[in-house]
């Protein structure tokens, strides 16, 4: 049986790009005729961006069957998204298998923070309200930008919706719902008003509430083929309720621009554990709160000096409570181990960026940066000391660009100063590091869209309040993790005038990087008890490629995006000088084959659009590469169909949605199982 | 150009087709190496080790060493007992050997697994949450557990110990002892156990529960030292117990309980980590973490329990020990008396048994699971 599935699977898959290929011998009359290339589903962008770039935006993100910014960005080649299952699970972003900490990432230009432990939940960020999603290897192609869009290895940028008003219109709303096959309901909306001719305002809010049960299944079979067990459960403790409430101000100036936004997310959730033997339920639960302020201003003042300036304020309450009880001879006892801790992080940021054009071929430009952080917590029942450690981060960064005929050369110089006050225990020492980065592009041709780009890049990521403070295994003594990048690739731009394709464009990339001074967890004489060091070292290497095509045959539309990406991430760490038994092993959930692949088509009001993620062997937490560690390929189909329609002035739109459309039962992290197949519904009007 | 790309896509296209390929997941099979000579003499045919495994992996496992044949076999449980749905379970604790019947108390999983000697079936599954370790005293098991009642307090849980009749496999009574409950002993119809009040840094447990084993009731807590953990009995009715100390200001140290008066009777001033105990020799080592190197510093030793007085500062004297991260179980063989001692390196990896002669010199090494730590020796009926 999975070997049919298997054959059927490879006719699909090449069978795609023949047909497409065949068209394209015999149809190339049609192509002269207006591109309107509405469905191109992840753009290469062409030559200003020195820099690798994907990104999903407009009608491609709202067409794909994501919800969330973590289930969107697994398109992207070199995202690997760590995914605990279920709707309360956590969802974090790995690129290039650098590690979640060496993301940066953005909301409407202001980086989304977590000093506590540098994770962002990016399955909290909904896509109804976003207009695009980008990521850019190394760091955004631009030196007009704060010197926090300088400090990652790789950087993800999430642009929210902006109000469009169409004719005389003054008003929009959106209302949706969205409804899916485990007890899933999903009503929101969006209101844009215009305040006048230069200013508008929008206001968005949702609410998701589901139960989260899906089934799940485990299944092992003899060596002879019998059936060894097959067990089919409920996930419990899944279940999600969630409200988040967004405005915006949105206003233009002479040669500039400013907005403003206030962003409040609630959430109750189960936070499912880790499936094992006799314990298929837990019920550790997780409450957030997330409030944040921001505002952004932009001027050219003259000719040759422009301005920006933002801020924000941030607040993040997340309490974990662990109250599993049993019974044993009748009795209600504690099951695992007990807590209940709050924490509460503040945020304040600032900042400055100048840039001047010294001539039209070069510019410099300035930033000044300055965050405060910090993190307090209550914890019911502990009876050590917590720090609460408060962080005064200073940013600068100088950059320049420069045009020199084929040539353009970006470099920049990062310097960040960290001082940190607690009110127990030992502080960390200050810091101050000193970052540079370096990009070249090249275009050899006049007459041929083809870029050739290389860059390298130093960055680091501080070590977080809980690998300095949390008690007991917590060091103030640990410095900072290296990331030393490298990258060459290119991105060409085939010419297709004359041929039945409207698009043909394919852009890799190969790199390499190097983890120094890694921060992991060392063994002491205690299972329970680590300690945070600075003894990692990982090399990693890989190749990354996207090809994006688009063609129309009379009024029928159709694009696609496919990507696939070699990744090697080598553990070399060392401890008291030995090798581990895992030394020079792939490291934990990195795939050496991963891929993806977005076929649209669109006729008149109506859209398909199919899905494909593919993410192959690799080993778990376990770490050794042995057999008993592997963890098997996992790939999803998933299916969407939409069609507009107009009733009586009202916009309407009807979207169903089939996601893990072969039922595959798959884990993203060892014993943390993914739904099945599953259905949604979504219909939305305009007024 | 154009053609030239679309074939390299329809080739990416091949490729990742190719590898996509999703199996049928098998059950968790062993594997066997000879590390030994076969040896035919003595009352032991081998031993079964049980390996931890990390918390949440469910990667707790059992592997057996056999005597007669020389050979090494990891990971046996998935192999005999195939129908048991995700096999052994998370994070295994302790395994000891009553009647015919091995005792596997797995922690995370909330159960003692019962297993038999010979051929390493299910027999049982005893529901315990939170269970520690084992210990056995006329026909009854005694299990001990953090678990404890619900209080407002997250970490006021005062822990018991189960009791269990190894006939019938079926908990009869238990008893609340102190917090988080660790290893126990018994003598003269009196269970010892050792509370360590690991939940509760810095105000540790610094108690031994005294239990009467015909009421089931605790009838004397004794005042020994902070974090206690480990315990072991020698012939003249001296228990040792041993403190983790709380990693900062107090080290780790080793007591003495004088199971007469039920007394602390000695502190002998030594870092004691894990212990075995032979005839009147305790073997023991400590692994302590130094903030100064940012590492642990790492020592064994041997005490003579007649004297109470070291008689050796080494265990291991080829040198090997310098290749051991993190000794983690450290058992000695009651008649040949070779030493075992795993290497957890840094409890996520794959660990190491090492075996060593009496005079402490390397005779085999072999890859075992992930946190390789108790041994329990398979003897002749």
């Amino acid at each position: 049986m999975y070997n049919k599935k298997r054959t059927r699977l490879i006719l699909f898959l090449t069978i795609v790009p023949l047909v497409l290929h065949a068209q394209a011998r015999r149809d190339t009359v049609s192509a002269d005729s207006i591109k309107t290339l509405k469905n191109v589903i992840i753009n290469a962008k062409p030559f200003q961006e020195v820099i690798p770039v994907q990104s999903l935006s407009g009608k491609q993100l709202e067409n794909l069957a994501s919800h969330n910014v973590a289930d969107a960005l697994r398109y992207f080649a070199g995202t690997q998204i760590k995914d605990y299952g279920g709707l309360g699970g956590l969802k974090t972003v790995d690129v290039r298998n650098m590690g979640t900490h060496h993301v940066g990432v953005f909301y409407d230009g202001i980086q989304l923070g977590n000093a506590q432990n540098g994770v962002t939940d990016l399955g909290k960020y909904s896509l109804d309200d976003m207009e695009a999603l980008t990521m850019y290897n190394g760091q955004k192609s631009e030196i007009f930008q704060s010197a926090k869009d300088f400090a990652s290895a790789s950087t993800i940028y999430m642009k929210t919706k902006r109000p469009v008003f169409e004719d005389h219109k003054q008003t929009n709303l959106l209302l949706r719902y969205k409804t899916m096959s485990v007890n899933y309901h999903d009503p929101s909306f969006r209101l844009e008003q215009k305040l006048g001719d230069k200013v508008s305002l929008s206001l968005s809010s949702e609410y998701i509430r589901s139960n989260g049960q899906y089934q799940f299944r485990y299944k092992r079979n003899n060596q002879d083929g019998t059936v060894a067990y097959d067990t089919t459960a409920t996930r419990q403790n899944s279940d999600i309720k969630a409200l988040r409430i967004e405005s915006g101000l949105y206003g233009k100036i002479d040669k500039g621009s400013w907005d403003a936004k206030v962003y409040y997310y609630d959430s109750k959730r189960g936070a499912p554990g880790a499936i094992v033997e006799n314990k298929f339920a837990d019920g550790y639960r997780q409450n957030d709160q997330s409030f944040f302020t921001q505002a952004f201003f932009v001027k050219d003042f003259t000719e040759k000096y422009k301005f920006q300036a933002r801020a924000k304020y941030a607040y993040d309450d997340t309490r974990y409570i662990a109250r599993d009880t049993t019974s044993i001879l009748g009795e209600t006892v504690t099951e695992g181990a007990q807590s209940d801790d709050s924490y509460y992080q503040h945020e304040m940021y600032v900042s400055v960026v100048n840039m001047y054009s010294i001539l039209p071929i070069w510019d410099v430009s300035l930033s000044a940066d300055f965050q405060y952080n910090r993190l307090d917590a209550t914890r019911r029942g502990i009876q050590t000391q917590f720090s609460f450690p408060q962080r005064y981060t200073a940013l600068f960064s100088l950059a320049s660009s420069l045009r020199l005929g084929k040539f353009k050369v970006l470099g920049s110089v990062l310097g960040t100063q960290v001082t940190e006050q607690v009110r127990y225990n030992a502080k960390a020492p200050d810091k101050t590091e000193f970052t540079p980065a370096l990009f070249i592009g090249y275009t050899p041709f006049k007459q041929n869209d083809l870029t050739l780009r290389a860059f390298a890049k130093r960055i680091f990521r501080m070590p977080t309040f809980n690998d300095l403070y949390y008690t007991m295994v917590g060091s103030s003594t640990l410095r900072p993790e290296y990331m030393n990048q490298y990258d060459v690739g290119f991105n060409y731009a085939v010419p297709v005038e004359n041929g039945f394709l409207d698009k043909f464009s394919i852009q890799a990339d190969a790199y390499y990087t190097h983890t120094k001074d890694k921060i992991v967890a060392a063994p002491t004489g205690n299972l329970f008890r680590w300690m945070m060091t600075n003894m990692g070292q990982v090399r990693g290497k890989g190749i990354e490629s996207v090809i994006n095509m688009g063609t129309h045959i009379s009024k029928l539309n159709l694009a696609a995006n496919l990507t696939y990406t070699y990744s090697e991430s080598r553990d070399y760490t060392k401890f008291v000088g030995l090798e581990m038994s895992s030394y020079g092993d792939q490291i934990p959930y990195a795939p050496w084959h991963s891929g993806s692949a977005i076929l649209n088509a669109g006729y008149g009001s109506w859209n398909l659009n199919y899905s494909f993620i593919y993410v192959g062997k690799r080993y778990n937490g376990n770490v050794n590469n042995i057999k008993v560690n592997e963890v098997q390929p996992w790939y999803t189909h998933d299916l969407s169909a939409q069609k507009s329609f107009t009733v009586n002035h009202y916009r309407l739109k009807g979207t169903i949605e089939l996601n893990n459309a072969l039922n595959q039962h798959y884990e993203v992290i060892y014993n943390y199982p993914m739904p099945g197949r599953t259905f949604k519904f979504i219909i939305s009007m305009e007024l | 150009m154009k053609k030239s790309s679309i074939k390299i896509g329809i080739g990416l296209w091949i490729l990742l087709a190719l590898i996509s390929c999703r199996k049928d997941e098998v059950i968790f099979l062993s594997s066997t190496k000879t590390v030994a000579q076969p040896a035919s003499e003595g009352n032991i045919e081998g031993f079964y080790l049980l390996n931890e495994g990390n918390m949440g992996m469910n990667r707790a496992s059992i592997d057996v060493f056999n005597y007669r044949t020389g050979a090494y076999t990891t990971d046996i449980y998935s192999e005999r007992n195939p129908t048991v749905v995700k096999e052994l379970g998370d994070v295994g604790n302790d395994i000891k050997i009553y009647g015919n019947k091995v005792y596997a108390v797995i922690n995370c999983s909330n159960k003692v697994e019962v297993i038999d000697k010979w051929t390493a079936k299910r027999i049982a599954k005893i529901d315990i949450p939170n269970c520690r370790y084992v210990t056995f005293y006329k026909g009854k098991a005694y299990v001990s557990s953090y678990s404890g009642p619900v209080a407002i307090n997250p970490n006021a849980e005062i822990g018991f110990v189960a009791e269990i009749d190894t006939a019938t496999l079926e908990i009869k009574r238990k008893v609340t002892v102190g917090y988080q409950p660790e290893q126990m002993v018994v003598t003269n119809g009196k269970l010892y156990v050792a509370n360590s009040g690991g939940y509760r840094v810095p105000n540790y447990d610094r108690t031994v529960s005294v239990i009467d084993l015909e009421s089931f009731t605790e009838i004397k807590k004794i005042d020994v030292g902070i974090n206690l953990y480990g315990m072991q009995i020698d012939s003249r009715g001296d228990i040792y117990v041993s403190s983790r100390g709380d990693y900062y200001g107090t080290p780790s140290n080793l007591f003495v309980i004088d199971s007469k008066t039920d007394e602390k009777k000695m502190s002998l001033d030594l870092p004691v980590l894990g212990m075995c105990l032979v005839d009147d020799l305790l073997y023991f080592y400590s692994v302590e973490w130094s903030y100064l190197t940012n590492s642990n510093k790492i020592a064994y030793g041997i005490l003579d329990t007649k004297t109470k007085k070291i008689i050796s500062d080494k265990i291991i004297t080829d040198g090997t020990d310098k290749k051991i991260m993190i000794p983690y179980g450290l058992q000695v063989h009651p008649e040949t008396k070779e030493i075992y001692i795993t290497d957890a390196q840094n409890y996520v990896v794959t660990g190491y048994i090492y075996c060593f002669t009496p005079d402490g010199r390397l005779k085999w090494k072999t890859t075992a699971g992930n946190i390789p730590a108790h041994f329990a020796f398979i003897y002749k009926n």
